[in-house]
């Protein structure tokens, strides 16, 4: 009696963080994604301006570089192995390091809900537009990196950190526009916070909410009643905090070892639901291709497709954003150019592998069709059921790992961000941090139109001043690249091995005492390869 | 002809031993002895983005830690006889692979480590550190108990 009263009361507790919500996410999304009826084409096609922002800025990075993100590939697998780097800077951040660390900050809900959503409102063909969106995305994350490195800041404590705000303001300041710079600089950062409790927060916790409850029992398992979205957002809220706010680093040094295990995991995971239904690969596959040029609908159909897939990989990659350009600018580099060799790789990773695992996974099992399950991890959720009834556990296990590991990436975006427009100061970072996990639990409560509709708008918004700064520094970075790729190509950069000289002892980390007599230690000998 | 002995210090009373053990050799074969710490640490390890931007910070406090809780009592009581040349070296880096590649930079004759330094879960997990040196150095390796 007392417990089924109580559950009637976070009924509405639930339903009343909804309704309070909604509205706003409504008149946010109907700005952000404003779009050109294109009724020449066809009755009820639109075009979101956003989406082909974000597409030609892809597309011109593409053409203006030359091509750049597929000349860099083989040179950034070597800057990854540490062929480049120099062994006085151990202990250093690797290109690696800088690497994973943005990669486990992407590869989230966007590569398992995002693509189910793509594929179930856009039909098989968006994964097409999907890969092709992730390809010219590699270019606009190169170009972020390579800036985001260049116009990093180093604090007088010796912390180094980057990101679009510094390109914007310094970048353009160089360019004599220096009041644009700081305005944009600024619209940033707002959209930066709008974004990390959007996309990088509540479509997170939202979605491990509602894969926890599917594997659970759905509605009638013992995550079914009322308030389960509000106390599984306590929970995680509460687990976000002790790594942000508490500062109990082991709990978030667990998760980076297993994110990276897990984002494996989940592709042998797919590829083994591709495997139990190989003789429909070529059926899918010819499906998604024939769906991605001539749906039923005719060209207005192609367009939808085509938004769909675009507009998914936009989200899970982040490439045009901006984010990216935070996590790898703290790199150990004297070339602003390695790291955006390196960022390349994170859009492929992201979108051209993971992405497309999952959409063959659901194109395949054709669960993308099915009515019964909403558009979401459920979707993902029922394609890797018909391989064993245990695979969505694991799902479930993998979308809470990669959810977290989201939160944790966008709860320091949005640090930097309100650091930079507040000001460095405790009370800044406790109350940034304290809002963005009160946040969790809101995401976790709130239905997913209203959570999808404000996270995808937020985290869209970032790139209007990110883009437009890039654009006006477009020459900058093709000096930066194109004169890396020179110096390399005339040989005047080589990997450590061949270079002949060894690392000088007598600098950086040795210490200081060299014996008792004063004498000199022996000049370092001549190279020996290993 | 080789110009030094390398040994390899954590802190712990084995590594102690073997710096008494190789400031033996080097005072018989008239060889410089070359301290070394290194700091465990893989450029392949997954950081958070905090992290990454204050590794630079963390980084000079762990050699500096190294420095005076480890080297600098080792280098002080080695030199205070006053017969031999010590030196102090902080690397980061994998232990056995960061010794051998400073044994080739320091000409080294030995290698000499002390035989317990880590605890037997990450022994079990990880290998220690005298077997992977037993496996990767070019040059003789003293392992001291």
């Amino acid at each position: 009696m007392n417990t089924s009263l109580s559950s009637l009361q976070a009924a509405t507790f639930d339903e009343q963080v909804n309704d309070v919500f909604a509205p706003i996410s409504d008149f946010i999304v109907g700005i952000v994604f404003y779009s050109v009826p294109l009724t020449f084409i066809d009755e009820g096609v639109v075009l979101p301006l956003i989406v082909v922002w974000l597409v030609l800025a892809g597309i011109f990075f593409t053409i203006y570089l030359k091509g750049f993100q597929f000349r860099a590939f083989g040179h950034a697998i070597q800057l990854i192995k540490g062929k480049y780097d120099d062994p006085n800077d151990a202990g250093e951040v690797t290109h690696f390091q800088a690497l994973a660390t943005a990669v486990s900050g992407t590869v989230g809900l966007g590569n398992i809900a995002g693509v189910a959503v793509a594929i179930s409102l856009g039909g098989p063909g968006a994964t097409f537009w999907m890969i092709i969106a992730g390809l010219v995305g590699m270019c606009t994350k190169g170009v972020e990196c390579t800036l985001g490195v260049k116009y990093r800041r180093v604090y007088p404590d010796g912390r180094v950190s980057g990101g679009p705000m510094y390109y914007l303001s310094q970048g353009l300041k160089e360019k004599g526009k220096g009041t644009l710079g700081k305005v944009l600089a600024v619209l940033f950062c707002i959209f930066t916070l709008g974004g990390a409790v959007g996309g990088g927060n509540m479509f997170q916790s939202n979605q491990a909410f509602a894969q926890a409850q599917s594997v659970t029992g759905g509605e009638d398992g013992w995550l079914g009643f009322g308030a389960a979205g509000a106390v599984f957002g306590l929970v995680l809220a509460i687990l976000v905090g002790a790594v942000i706010i508490g500062g109990i680093r082991s709990i978030a040094r667990v998760t980076d070892k297993l994110v990276p295990f897990m984002a494996v995991f989940y592709v042998i995971a797919c590829l083994s639901v591709l495997f139990a239904n190989f003789t429909q690969i070529p059926d899918a596959l010819w499906e998604i291709i024939r769906t991605a040029f001539s749906p039923e609908a005719g060209f207005g159909g192609v367009v939808g497709v085509l938004i769909q897939g675009f507009r998914r990989a936009a989200f899970s990659n982040e490439a045009g954003l901006g984010s990216a350009a935070i996590a790898h600018s703290a790199v150990k580099t004297n070339e602003p150019a390695t790291e955006g060799h390196v960022a390349v790789l994170e859009p492929f990773i992201d979108t051209v592998v993971i992405c497309t695992m999952t959409a063959l996974a659901i194109v395949i099992t054709g669960t993308w069709a099915d009515e019964a399950s909403a558009p979401g991890v459920e979707t993902t959720s029922a394609a890797f059921e018909t391989v064993a009834g245990w695979f969505p556990i694991v799902l479930a296990i993998a979308v809470i790992l990669f959810a977290y590991s989201t939160m944790l990436a966008w709860s320091y975006y949005g640090l930097k961000a309100s650091t930079y427009l507040f000001g460095e100061s405790m009370f800044v970072d406790r109350t940034w941090k304290l809002i963005f996990c009160i946040f969790v639990v809101i995401g976790a409560s709130s239905t997913l139109d209203a959570v999808i509709g404000f996270s995808d708008s937020m985290i869209f918004l970032m790139s209007l001043p990110n883009i437009i700064g890039l654009y006006i520094l477009s020459r900058v970075v093709k000096r930066e690249l194109f004169g890396y790729r020179e110096r390399l190509a005339d040989g005047a950069l080589l990997p450590v091995a061949e270079r002949g000289i060894k690392p000088s002892p007598t600098t950086g980390s040795t210490a200081a005492t060299t014996g008792v007599d004063g004498s000199t230690p022996n000049p370092p000998p001549s190279v020996e390869d290993r | 002809m080789s110009a030094s002995i390398i040994v390899g210090l954590d802190g712990s009373e084995a590594s102690g031993r073997a710096a008494d053990a190789a400031a033996d050799a080097a005072r018989r074969h008239d060889l410089r002895l070359v301290l070394a710490c290194v700091v465990p640490w893989s450029p392949y390890s997954f950081s958070t983005a905090e992290e990454n931007e204050r590794r630079t910070i963390d980084k000079e406090r762990e050699a500096k830690s190294a420095r005076e809780r480890v080297l600098d009592p080792a280098v002080a009581r080695l030199s205070a006889a006053g017969d031999l040349t010590v030196e102090g070296v902080v690397r980061h880096g994998h232990p056995a692979e960061t010794l051998v590649s400073l044994a080739r930079e320091e000409d080294a004759a030995w290698i000499i480590v002390g035989r317990v330094g880590q605890s037997r879960v990450r022994t079990l997990l990880f290998g220690s550190t005298p077997s992977s040196l037993i496996q990767l150095s070019p040059i003789p390796v003293l392992v001291v108990p």
